[in-house]
């Protein structure tokens, strides 16, 4: 009795110590032969499963541009639905490979909390949705109101940095979800709601009508919205930074998903070249072969198609760039020269 | 000789492998703790929080440490559970009654509340309270109106707060004054009761003093208390009493779903007295309300007692389950503490003794209160 | 001796029928209803709160509530909108399953359906039906998540009332064991054993539900070492099983005091060794001293299950709430909770009354 304790102890605790060597993700990526991706629970335009449970969305494609640099198909991907107050833990354990979840990249998280975030995607602010039966028309006449608010995000301090940098009082009424925050305040639980402008936008589109509601001009916050790693590998962190720079790039040199194939057989940039992988081996500097733009262009196209693809015109949504434009266009996104 | 040796041999055996076990966990914990970035000791607890708390006992602003929204929270839990305690015990008693009485019809209404409510978990209870209940109510520009200065919608149920003058600690001095006399003449009629058998009307006398001192006194030192009453500017109500939609649905889930549990204590507690009692006691002429009082409850007590600690300590932990509907108990606002800096072991290590020290508190009590109804053997 | 003379046999009169009002109907409200001024008037009070409660709850529930139709249909209607129901079913029945391997839950359903009529009818031997319960999970296992032939569905994909009984199930099965096994290492005398039992088993009992599944959920993967992490509904599951282990510790703990000391005298002497002592004459007893409590305990278990909504899991309650949030039928919340109660409600109480049957089964008359 005694020595079959003892025994199984010895087998546990081996088990336990067995396992000193640690490797890192691209290797454990490439050997589940899967990405595993944090996503949301279901935000319209950023990450939300269709009728059919196929996720689609601007985070999604983020994630399969790097599945498809990675493994060389776009659907090898392991989807993990994230609460708010998992999403950076799921990452710093390595419970997921990598994140892109509407998270706002801020010096806490970056620092402290064993993440590292890798390029801006969405350059996004928080704002105030209100009812237009209200008669409401600026953030600051929003004294007294009570105001829903997703637990555990940024919202949740920059709304209360907001009230008191403008003396007003809010009453701010926590919820442990978005949905459920919306919800609220849509059974007017709350005058109002706050969350990231871009979610505001989307969570706008399914009430039944949007034109009741209408979104405060005032944006009080930075959030940039970027894909996160785990922090201490910096070859992974590398590979989905440079993949993402490349999205950018490409949308620069006017690289669309339809004519990626031909750029690579016709083009005489030497930019382009380097980037589709026809001339040097930028693609060994973060250890793929030098298709891996090329595939990632496949599946999703550039950053703009990305972006027209699930904020476009066409949609539901109809985000204006603003921001999120290339340089050469005004916005901020500007790509790292890939060579 | 061989058996002691055993013993000694398994003891080493135990403690060896849980000092093994704890080892190999702390430094597996150490090691994530780094490579995460997170840091450990309770130093976050003086970083300003920047947390919104919109309900709590003492005024509390985001610019508070994260020690005191903590401590907000605790605040908010022994409230509920205090609250919790007496509310559900007084419907608790009643319903039980209710379930032992003569009435067909009222004992089978109470058997439907004590079924529904034992078998449907409370967070459903809770969420359909929040949800279905709460939200229907209408909006602040439209709320019900009952009483002059009460008003019911959907951000709350808005009292009128009372603001006292120094003629309410008079008035206050007296009430405490006529309990303590009340108390002291029930002792004195007891004893004269016990020496000739008849005593004083103390429900008499008691109630005339309960009525008559107070007022006397808030005469005499008015004024005595004015009230604020809440007026809806702009968006909702500002002033007077407020009871949050979170804090009543909390509340209303959390007493009514105790109270099924005490009902059924205080039944079995009753059932459990010794049909012999009752039937003495109408042979001996005793009215039945008196036969309840005296002869069944007491007895009753001592069955029910036990089992009541358990429900006690049952509500003070369901108040934890505040964190699903939004109401700022320690759970949640712990649990927001941790989002904001991932100190999961340091906040979880607080609510444990936080929870450990308030059962520790409750069963104290309880367990006084047991031994005091015991029956006294001979 | 001569027979007395023959008298008149007494004839009595007829006997007449009770008066009206002490029989049959009348005689029963009088007596349960009317009898003294109090009950008169509480009989009156609850008449009263009846006829204000149940005609608008009735057609609420069934006389204007829509059972076909789409949402339209229901916006337009003010009862209740049974049809969000019937195109959410599959949500709260098997969460976000794939559809096309919805036959792998089903037939996980009807097995389990198969073992509970068999367990209420107490057909075959007793030990069989024990060991088919300890084999059900792994066969629900095996059928739910694939793995060899059946292609694989991720734990993230389970969810409604399939996670629910999942949790619960195997929670109850593991729970019980471990917990007798604390029961008696509570007793034991050598101290080591009993502190550690008694350092796992207070601590737990004197903590909500739902710090140990924050525990398990957020402090359990600092525990583990890099590569051993473990999904979050194994996590919740363990949080769980731990949870209950220490409850169900103290009602055996109840039981085994309960059993006279003769018994463990008496086994000592026929030169049982303490497990075999155990197993076969003391648990029994035990168990059966407390088994309304034990199935009480899993009853509370079964209601505990749905905590896990906190911590990110979708059980039953999980799904009516996202069910309700789901942005084209907006507003339909009470039907959603109204249907979760009835199962819960249903699935409680039969788990009751078949605790009371066996109670009354196995009650030792002295």
């Amino acid at each position: 009795m005694i020595k079959k304790t003892i025994a199984c102890l010895t087998l546990v605790s081996t088990a336990f110590w067995a396992s000193t060597v640690v490797s890192g993700t691209l290797d454990n990526v490439k050997s589940k032969g899967e990405l595993t991706l944090g996503v949301s629970e279901g935000v319209p335009g950023f990450s939300a499963p269709d009728d059919k449970g196929v996720w689609t969305g601007f985070d999604v494609d983020m994630g399969r541009a790097v599945a498809a640099a990675v493994l060389g198909d776009g659907d090898k991907i392991k989807y993990v639905p994230l609460a708010s107050k998992q999403k950076i833990v799921a990452v710093s354990s390595g419970q997921v490979d990598i994140t892109s979840r509407t998270t706002t990249w801020t010096m806490k998280r970056d620092a402290k909390q064993g993440v590292d975030f890798t390029v801006p995607v969405f350059y996004d602010g928080q704002g105030f949705l209100t009812t237009k039966a209200s008669g409401v028309t600026s953030a600051k006449q929003l004294d007294g109101a009570s105001v829903c608010v997703t637990s555990g995000t940024t919202s949740e301090l920059n709304v209360a940095d907001f009230a008191r940098a403008n003396g007003i009082s809010l009453e701010t009424v926590v919820f442990e979800g978005k949905k459920e925050a919306f919800h609220a305040y849509t059974s007017n639980r709350c005058d109002a709601f706050t969350t990231d402008m871009s979610q505001i936008a989307s969570l706008r589109t399914t009430v039944a009508n949007p034109d009741d509601h209408l979104i405060l001009p005032e944006i009080f916050s930075k959030e940039p919205l970027s894909p996160l790693v785990k922090h201490g590998d910096n070859q992974w962190k590398d590979l989905v930074t440079w993949v993402i720079n490349g999205l950018i790039e490409a949308e620069e040199k006017g690289i669309t998903q339809a004519n990626v194939l031909e750029m690579k057989a016709s083009s005489q940039d030497p930019t382009v070249q380097r980037m589709l992988g026809v001339s040097g081996d930028v693609g060994s500097f973060i250890n793929l072969d030098n298709d891996w733009l090329v595939r990632a262009i496949q599946t999703v196209g550039n950053y703009g198609e990305i972006y027209n693809r699930h904020f476009g015109p066409d949609t539901k949504l109809k985000i204006p760039r603003g921001l999120n434009n290339i340089w050469t266009n005004g916005g901020l996104l500007y790509a790292m020269p890939i060579r | 000789m061989q058996r002691k040796f055993l013993n000694l041999f398994i003891q080493a055996g135990v403690a060896g492998a849980v000092a093994f076990v704890s080892w190999t966990l702390f430094q597996n914990t150490q090691a994530n703790l780094e490579a995460r970035n997170i840091a450990s000791g309770f130093d976050f607890m003086s970083v300003e929080s920047g947390l919104p708390i919109n309900d709590s006992l003492l005024p509390y602003e985001p610019s508070d440490t994260y020690g005191y929204a903590f401590f907000i929270g605790v605040l908010n839990t022994l409230y509920v559970s205090l609250l919790g305690i007496f509310a559900a015990t007084a419907i608790g008693v009643l319903i039980g009654c209710a379930r032992v009485s003569s009435n067909w019809l009222v004992s089978r209404l109470a058997a439907v509340y004590v079924e529904i409510l034992r078998n449907v978990p409370l967070l459903l209870t809770l969420f359909f309270t929040y949800v279905v209940v709460l939200a229907s109510l209408p909006h602040p520009r439209a709320s019900l109106n009952p009483f002059t200065g009460i008003f019911i919608n959907n951000r709350g149920f808005y009292l009128p707060a009372p603001v006292p003058y120094a003629g309410f600690w008079c008035v206050t001095a007296a009430v405490l004054l006529s309990f303590l006399m009340i108390f002291i003449i029930s002792r004195v009629s007891k004893r004269k009761r016990d020496e000739t058998g008849k005593g004083l009307p103390t429900l008499m006398i008691g109630a005339s003093l309960l009525v008559a001192v107070p007022s006397l006194t808030w005469i005499l030192s008015a004024p005595v208390v004015d009230f604020e009453f809440a007026v809806l500017k702009g968006f909702n109500f500002r002033g007077g009493l407020v009871l949050r939609p979170e804090f009543s649905a909390l509340m209303i889930g959390l007493v009514l779903y105790t109270a099924a549990f005490i009902a059924e204590n205080v039944r079995s507690g009753i059932q459990s007295v010794n049909k012999g009692q009752v039937e003495a006691a109408k042979a001996l002429g005793v009215k039945s309300s008196l036969t309840m009082r005296r002869i069944i409850l007491p007895q009753a007590l001592r069955v029910s007692i036990p089992a009541t600690t358990n429900d006690y300590t049952s509500l003070v932990k369901n108040s934890s389950l505040a964190v699903a509907i939004g109401y700022p108990d320690m759970v949640s606002v712990g649990g927001t503490i941790i989002g904001q800096n991932d100190q999961a072991i340091e906040i979880i290590g607080l609510w444990m003794a936080v929870y450990l020290a308030i059962n520790l508190v409750v069963s104290a009590i309880m367990n006084w209160l047991n031994a005091k109804v015991q029956v006294v053997e001979r | 001796m001569q027979k007395p003379a023959a008298r008149e046999k007494f004839k009595p009169l007829a006997s007449e029928p009770a008066p009206i009002g002490l029989i049959g109907p009348i005689g029963w409200v009088r007596a349960n209803l009317f009898n003294g001024w109090f009950n008169s008037f509480l009989t009156i009070i609850c008449v009263a709160f009846l006829g204000v409660i149940i005609p608008p709850f009735c057609s609420w529930m069934f006389f204007d509530a829509v059972w076909f139709g789409d949402s339209e249909t229901c916006r337009a209607a003010s009862g209740a909108c049974w049809t969000f129901i019937g195109h959410k079913l599959q949500v709260f029945l098997i969460g976000p399953y794939p559809t096309s391997e919805i036959w792998r839950p089903a037939a996980a359903a009807v097995l389990l359906a198969a073992l509970i009529l068999a367990t209420t009818l107490r057909l075959g031997n007793k030990y069989f039906l024990v060991i088919l319960w300890l084999l059900y999970p792994c066969a629900a296992y095996f059928l739910i998540n694939g793995g060899w032939f059946l292609p694989r569905v991720d734990q993230s994909r389970w969810g409604g009332l399939m996670l629910s009984i999942g949790l619960a199930l195997v929670g109850i099965l593991v729970s019980v064991p471990l917990g007798i096994l604390l029961a008696l290492g509570r007793r034991s005398r050598i101290i080591a054993v009993k502190s550690l039992c008694v350092g796992i088993i207070e601590p737990i009992r004197g903590v909500p539900l739902i710090t140990i599944l924050f525990m398990a959920s957020v402090m359990m993967p600092l525990f583990l070492p890099e590569h051993l992490q473990i999904n979050n509904m194994l996590r919740v599951q363990i949080g769980i099983i731990l949870f209950s282990s220490a409850y169900m510790a103290e009602v055996v703990r109840g039981g085994l005091q309960a059993v006279p000391r003769g018994q463990i005298e008496a086994a000592t002497a026929l030169g049982l060794n303490y497990w075999k002592m155990n197993y076969l004459v003391v648990i029994p007893q035990a168990l059966r001293n407390v088994l309304p409590s034990l199935i009480g305990r899993c009853i509370a278990l079964f209601k505990d299950t749905s905590l896990v909504i906190i911590v990110g899991l979708l059980d039953f309650l999980g799904a009516a709430k996202a069910a309700a949030q789901d942005s084209n039928w907006l507003g339909y919340d009470a039907e959603a909770y109204v249907f979760c109660a009835l199962i819960y409600w249903v699935i409680c109480f039969g788990m009751s009354r078949y605790g009371r049957s066996i109670e009354a089964r196995t009650t030792v008359h002295h």
